[in-house]
């Protein structure tokens, strides 16, 4: 496996945990190194414990990792939670005046600063985190102009005395550490790459602006309000027209709207939001208005965790709305696809006219991952499919907005034309919008149209592409996990190998439609397949099984909260192959 | 994406805008004398058809759109003026006029109701106001009167009914108007001013309902009505005033413009993102500089 260094920064909600994450994030990007970030926290704007865990070397990362390489506690209750993380060549660094140390694992170094001795931070309440940055970078073999550019950078919008004390403590810090602690025994690596790092709610709505949407509208919630909060700080420059609606039935329906006048338009959520946009879902697709939604999964039901993640809502995703209506669901894989995806998604929507998901979670939207600057492709293929936008010569047959066709798909008249007046309707209607629900009822003309919406299906199944495995075909285990599990299922793969278990993965991205005879095809040969996901009832394992009559040997759920780490899959994966359970549920160690 | 704007050579008629199919309600409901009113207010001002969206919810007097040549919009119970508004964002250019019920405007969307007037969207909303849920054939709405017996409430109604006026008032609209659909020509009129006001219009029309409102029907209302135009006292452009006699209910009913404001922005108009140009028509790829910038950000 290839070579990674793990930072572990942890306090009270409010102790400044998330500077020194931004500060190692950029220092570690600009050395030209991947990393993975994720920040486990409650609820809770000031005090609670939130730890921040980053990853990085030089070798894309595809999950925050088993354990810590340096571990910075802010408080005492960091200490006591997490010390034990650290593994040989480790190191901790802490403020002597306020925290006892706990007992480490051998090779472990414990670095205590005699903070009140080193600087006076009495008016700088942040002051220990500072001098802490500057040791730790010290530690990690790195020059300390590198991190005077970066605090400067930081700490750009303050006054020139903020940059200078902090500057300051920081060096105090590192020349602390020079003098009284050893160098970690892995100095880290150094490359000609530049990554930008960003999280999953940026790559999405990123994507979308990508993609050309030029409405958004959303309610707030965890974990979906950084989609809301990117599109906001880059609406005037994009030119999207960003909307905070008062509730997410309003979101949903203003999002219609504006796609019915003719622009993509987006909106996102989690899951109890998603609750109040199913009647939404199904107008987009009876009136033939294409919309994407983003859901954020978090861990529920009602209103849940609202700061942990989970892969919950699948179900809630296959039967949003009443009815049967075509629409397209997919999970991105890691933060990067939360990009990629979205151009795919709305191509999809706007040939077929109906309404499309990414279900991500939160792992993803607010994890960190650093991406090739290349991935993010603000030029990608733009299809809007069938659509009347000028009216030609003025000469044209009567229109009919749902015209039956062999596709299913109806050329879509964009309102403002002369010349293509119509009605567009949630009521079941015929081929000219008049409803036929209200105004008479008539079983020929409502089988026709049902027909004619589902064909669609069809054609998006031929659009998608089937999914593949990755590893060696005869593998001893099959690892089977959707969307944001890919990453860790990646890892967990490769410590199975190196522990003599042969391994391959299948990930699945495009859930609907679900291309059950390529998958069936695919596990035919695999001698003992696993489904990994994070939920309770093991959600995909039903669908699949309700899509194909496919049944695993085993199954790995987790629903604590957190998001799998390696060494949970593996050590499962193991105890089932020596037959000592199908079902394995890995507890997680940390409470966090 | 370009747009050819063929201009109607001859003058607009009440033919051109007569719907693909008759109207199915009942005869004798109000909703038939609000059709024609809007229909007159759309020739009277020369508005193209096809630059008006007619957007509705659902109940009987949301079959509307599908009665008027426009481009119209069926959509969710309680839930037009949201679709609208996302519809008038998109394209401002557009005429926008959102009709509907008492229970689909008042009770199930509400809320969507007060937030769109204090955003002030450059819509016109019409409610037909029977006082009645009719299309799931006649239980108690937001505005039926207290002692009113329903299917619902068959001993009769004991929840105070809300002044639509008064709650449009007091969310802050620009312009809150009433009418009568027994008086075609004044509400004729209210549709005009509605669909010329720059902001977001409110029209509350009593439109009686004749299956299943025997209490506020067509001879309850017409000694009732009084229009405030009448009254040469009375100044639409003072608010207090216009709340004052917005909860005026019984042997005399006031009917007309309550009140109407001009020096507050749409919400179109406060939005710089439609600076250029309804955004319908603005390009939709990031310029390349600014998606530099975008990444740049993130480096």
């Amino acid at each position: 496996m290839s070579e990674s260094f793990v930072v572990g920064i942890g306090g009270a909600a409010g102790q400044g945990v998330a500077t020194p994450g931004d500060i190692f994030a950029k220092i570690f990007s600009r050395r030209g190194l991947h990393l993975n970030a994720y920040n486990a926290y409650q609820s809770i704007i000031r005090g609670g414990h939130t730890f921040l865990t980053i990853r990085t070397g030089p070798q894309k990362i595809s999950n925050t990792g088993d354990h810590l390489d340096l571990l910075i506690p802010l408080n005492q209750d960091t200490m006591d939670r997490h010390l034990r993380l650290l593994t040989a060549g480790g190191a901790c660094l802490y403020n002597a005046d306020l925290i006892q140390p706990g007992t480490p694992a051998e090779g472990v170094q414990l670095c205590p600063m005699p903070v009140s001795k080193m600087a006076d931070i009495t008016r700088n309440k942040v002051g220990q985190n500072t001098l802490a940055i500057g040791a730790a970078v010290n530690m990690m073999g790195i020059g300390f102009s590198v991190l005077e550019g970066v605090l400067a950078e930081q700490f750009r919008k303050k006054d020139k005395a903020v940059i200078d004390e902090n500057i300051h403590l920081a060096r105090t810090g590192y020349e602390y550490a020079s003098k009284n602690f050893q160098a970690l025994a892995w100095p880290l690596p150094m490359t000609d790459a530049r990554y930008a790092v960003l999280s999953g709610n940026i790559a999405m709505a990123m994507g979308g602006a990508a993609a050309g949407v030029k409405f958004y509208s959303a309610y707030p919630m965890s974990p979906a309000t950084g989609v809301l909060h990117w599109m906001a700080s880059h609406a005037r420059q994009a030119e999207i027209m960003v909307r905070q609606v008062e509730d997410e039935i309003g979101v949903v329906t203003m999002a219609i709207g504006a796609a019915h006048a003719g622009v993509r338009a987006m909106c996102a959520t989690s899951g109890g939001g998603f609750a109040l946009m199913s009647e939404g879902m199904g107008l987009s697709a009876q009136a033939e208005i294409p919309i994407v939604v983003i859901d954020c999964q978090r861990a529920g039901p009602s209103t849940g965790v609202p700061t942990k993640t989970e892969q919950g809502d699948l179900w809630q995703m296959l039967g949003a709305g009443f009815g049967d209506y075509p629409k397209v669901i997919a999970a991105p894989l890691d933060i990067a696809d939360c990009f990629k995806l979205i151009p795919e998604m709305f191509n999809l929507t706007d040939r077929f006219q109906c309404p499309g998901i990414v279900l991500c979670d939160l792992l993803l939207s607010e994890g960190r991952l650093s991406v090739d600057p290349k991935e993010l492709d603000f030029n990608p293929v733009i299809d809007r499919g069938e659509m009347i936008t000028s009216n030609g010569t003025g000469d044209h047959e009567p229109y009919k907005r749902y015209k039956i066709t062999e596709s299913g798909v109806s050329p879509r008249a964009i309102p403002g034309l002369p010349g293509y007046t119509h009605v567009v309707s949630s009521d079941e209607h015929d081929e000219d919008g008049v409803l036929i629900s209200d105004e008479y009822t008539n079983a020929g003309k409502r089988r026709a149209m049902m027909e004619k919406r589902m064909r669609k299906m069809d054609g998006i199944a031929a659009s998608v592409p089937p999914p593949k495995l990755h590893g060696p075909a005869d593998a001893d285990v099959t690892l089977i996990g959707w969307g944001s599990t890919h990453g860790v299922i990646h890892e967990a793969c490769e410590l199975l190998r190196e522990a003599g278990i042969s391994a391959n993965h299948l990930a699945i991205r495009w859930l609907v439609p679900l291309h059950g005879d390529a998958i069936l095809d695919l596990l035919r040969g695999a001698r003992h397949t696993i489904i990994v996901e994070n939920n309770f009832s093991g959600q995909f394992a039903r669908y699949l099984r309700s899509e194909t009559s496919f049944v695993p040997d085993g199954n790995i759920r987790k629903y604590d909260g957190e998001p799998f780490a390696p060494h949970h899959i593996v050590e499962a994966v193991k105890e089932q192959l020596a037959g000592k359970t199908k079902l394995s549920v890995p507890a997680h160690e940390i409470m966090v | 994406m370009a747009t050819e704007t063929v201009v109607a050579p001859k003058a607009i008629t009440m033919a051109d805008y007569k719907g693909r199919v008759d109207p199915d309600w009942c005869p004798g409901c109000g909703d038939f004398g609000v059709l024609a009113a809007v229909q007159k207010a759309l020739v009277e001002l020369q508005i193209p058809k096809h630059e008006v969206a007619t957007i509705s919810g659902i109940g009987c007097s949301s079959n509307f759109p599908g009665f008027i040549e426009t481009y119209g919009m069926h959509t969710l119970h309680g839930r037009s003026l949201p679709v609208a508004t996302g519809m008038k964002l998109a394209n401002h250019a557009m005429t926008v006029l959102v009709t509907g019920g008492d229970g689909d405007g008042f009770g199930i969307g509400c809320n969507h109701f007060v937030h769109t007037i204090r955003r002030n969207v450059d819509l016109t909303y019409i409610v037909m106001d029977n006082q009645i849920y009719g299309l799931t054939t006649g239980q108690t709405s937001p505005t039926s009167r207290i002692g009113m017996k329903t299917k619902s409430m068959p001993y009769g109604n004991i929840e105070t009914p809300l002044s639509p006026v008064a709650l449009a008032l007091a969310a802050g609209a620009t312009f809150v108007a009433r009418g009568f659909s027994g008086d075609q020509k004044h509400l004729t009129e209210l549709i005009k001013l509605g669909i010329e006001h720059k902001g977001f219009s409110f029209i509350d029309v009593f439109s009686p309902c004749v299956t299943y409102n025997h209490d506020n029907t067509f001879q309850w209302f017409r000694p009732r009505v009084k229009k405030l135009e009448d009254n040469p006292e009375y100044d639409s452009t003072d608010w207090a005033m216009a709340m004052e006699k917005s909860v005026i209910w019984g042997e005399e009913i006031p009917i007309g413009k309550f009140f109407e404001r001009t020096d507050l922005p749409t919400l179109h108009g406060a939005e710089p993102v439609l600076n250029s140009g309804p955004l319908v028509h603005q390009n939709n790829r990031i310029p390349a500089e600014i998606a530099q910038g975008f990444v740049q950000e993130l480096m």
